[in-house]
């Protein structure tokens, strides 16, 4: 049987979809994911107060992503709805990160190997245990790949750089200024000079593991600033010496 | 009917941007989970759960009190001695419900469920007067089930940060929605409350004062009306209190409560009728 005409290999459609995804992704800024002593903290850059990068899903569970807004922002909406509808037909301890994180990726999987264009989306759900151990940060790719990431994630364009950054400072159980710190330090790395970021440019949550019930909250305002300066007279060395090389 | 268990991935209705309303969404992706859709239609099914009786609400400066019985009959029987009837609604209102038990507790859930998606679709809070409106559909949607015995009467009151004051809605079952101002009462025993609400109330209570007089409220309630519980001392069973004010929506512990209702008992003890309201 002769070739059709215009024939294109299943890999190599994989490879162009996988290429654009990609490079949709990497023109957006990074998102860290990380966890502190008291649970999990979440830090992005963003250009806009309003639309967000970071949101809460349920009691215990929250989202992140880069990528493109309303490609994300559907799969966000779509996340509270399902976890919602969980929580309402069973009970609220009956809904979990990794039940969503699955959804998702079974969600991005079909879209990315059937519909005409893959979402250009990458995700975190993290869920915030009762200790440190039980906490869990699932990544989830525009291809449907899941990764369980330990201690931290990160995503977005200069997600190599930031993350290197991340791994090498990173220490568990560290506090919350600590890890505030280190993350705003982080997403400046994104290019070869350091940037030192306006707080008024970032995003960021945290999963308060003493909270109850609901445990996602915004750090906005004189807060985030208060932990700004106090993560910044607190830390040691590396986190010091960086500050003052800027 | 949806088995939410079986959901493997996203189902088109999830991916579909649309409403931020919980309620509108279980109604087009799984109507058989709203309360008033699980029992059929057909005879009076009022004797078929218990029904809860007495809740007062009242403002006091820069907030608002609502307090319920503990009591849940079924005719002429206690079915339940410590039901709970006042509920957090969000950060910033209470909700209770008079009427059937089982109808009005889901209610309350969905009602929760409501304001929490909202708020997480929207990325906003709802004004006090749209989460009012809200619950008023939610209740006209039960008409139905209203008219075959099952009614259900909440009241919502909250705390409006616009203007910094406690303000109460009241409904009835057709999902009317009246505001009410300085106080008010539903169920079973709420015309005895009411009156005592009358005397009791003034314009410069606190928080504390507005706890006494809607104790005293559902005292006279439970008084002259069988189906109000009063305090029970023996078991340590008191009105479930909530305060919202502008620190949000807190319920008053139990040893809180259990001090002001003793001293409401002991004066009782003197003045069987309670305390005196001045003739001029």
């Amino acid at each position: 049987m002769s070739m059709q005409f215009g024939y294109v290999s299943p890999e190599q459609i994989m490879k162009d979809r996988a290429d654009y995804a990609r490079k949709g992704i990497a023109r957006g800024r990074s998102v860290i994911v990380i966890q502190y002593a008291g649970g999990i903290l979440f830090a992005a850059e963003s250009p806009s107060p309003s639309l967000h990068k970071i949101s809460e899903i349920y009691d215990r569970i929250a989202f992140a992503a880069v990528g493109k807004y309303n490609e994300f922002e559907n799969l966000r909406q779509a996340g509270v709805r399902l976890a919602d509808l969980r929580g309402y037909s069973y009970d609220r301890v009956d809904v979990s990160g990794r039940a969503l994180a699955n959804v998702y990726a079974q969600t991005l999987g079909t879209i990315f190997t059937q519909d005409p264009k893959p979402y250009e989306v990458e995700l975190v759900v993290a869920e915030v245990g009762h200790t440190l151990e039980t906490d869990q940060i699932y990544r989830i790719t525009y291809d449907g790949s899941v990764a369980a990431d330990d201690g931290f994630s990160v995503m977005g364009g200069a997600a190599e750089q930031v993350g290197r950054y991340v791994s090498e400072h990173f220490t568990a159980g560290a506090s919350l200024e600590g890890s505030l710190r280190l993350a705003v330090d982080a997403l400046g790395r994104d290019t070869d000079e350091p940037r030192r970021l306006a707080p008024s440019s970032l995003e960021v949550a945290v999963l308060d593991r003493e909270r109850p019930r609901r445990t996602f909250r915004r750090l906005t305002g004189p807060v985030l600033d208060s932990l700004l300066d106090r993560g910044g007279s607190e830390t040691s060395a590396p986190a010091d010496s960086d500050g003052s090389g800027d | 009917m949806v088995d939410v268990s079986r959901i493997g991935s996203l189902p088109a209705e999830f991916l579909t941007p649309g409403t931020s309303s919980f309620t509108e969404f279980l109604r087009q992706y799984s109507p058989e989970l709203l309360p008033g859709n699980r029992v059929p239609a057909g005879a009076d099914l009022g004797g078929l759960t218990p029904h809860a009786t007495t809740l007062v609400a009242t403002t006091f400066v820069g907030g608002v009190v609502m307090a319920g019985d503990r009591r849940a009959t079924m005719g002429n029987m206690i079915a339940q001695r410590d039901i709970q009837k006042v509920f957090q609604a969000d950060e910033y209102s209470a909700v209770g419900m008079a009427g059937a038990a089982g109808l009005g507790l889901e209610l309350i859930r969905l009602f929760q469920l409501e304001l929490e998606h909202y708020e997480k679709i929207e990325g906003t809070v709802l004004s006090l007067e749209g989460k009012a409106n809200r619950l008023s559909h939610m209740i006209r949607g039960n008409l139905g089930m209203a008219m075959q015995g099952l009614a259900v009467v909440p009241l919502f009151a909250g705390y409006d940060q616009g203007i910094g004051e406690g303000r109460i809605f009241s409904y009835d079952v057709t999902g009317g929605r009246y505001e009410e101002h300085q106080f008010f009462s539903v169920g079973s025993g709420s015309v005895f409350a009411r009156g005592a609400l009358k005397k009791l109330y003034r314009d410069d209570l606190s928080a504390d004062d507005a706890i006494a007089v809607t104790v005293q409220a559902l005292y006279d309630a439970a008084d002259d009306d069988s189906a109000t519980g009063g305090p029970d001392l023996q078991r340590r069973i008191f009105p479930i209190v909530a305060v919202v004010d502008e620190t949000g929506y807190r319920q008053r512990d139990e040893q809180a409560v259990a001090a002001i209702v003793e001293e409401v008992v002991a004066a009782r003890d003197i003045r069987p009728d309670g305390p005196v309201a001045p003739l001029r």
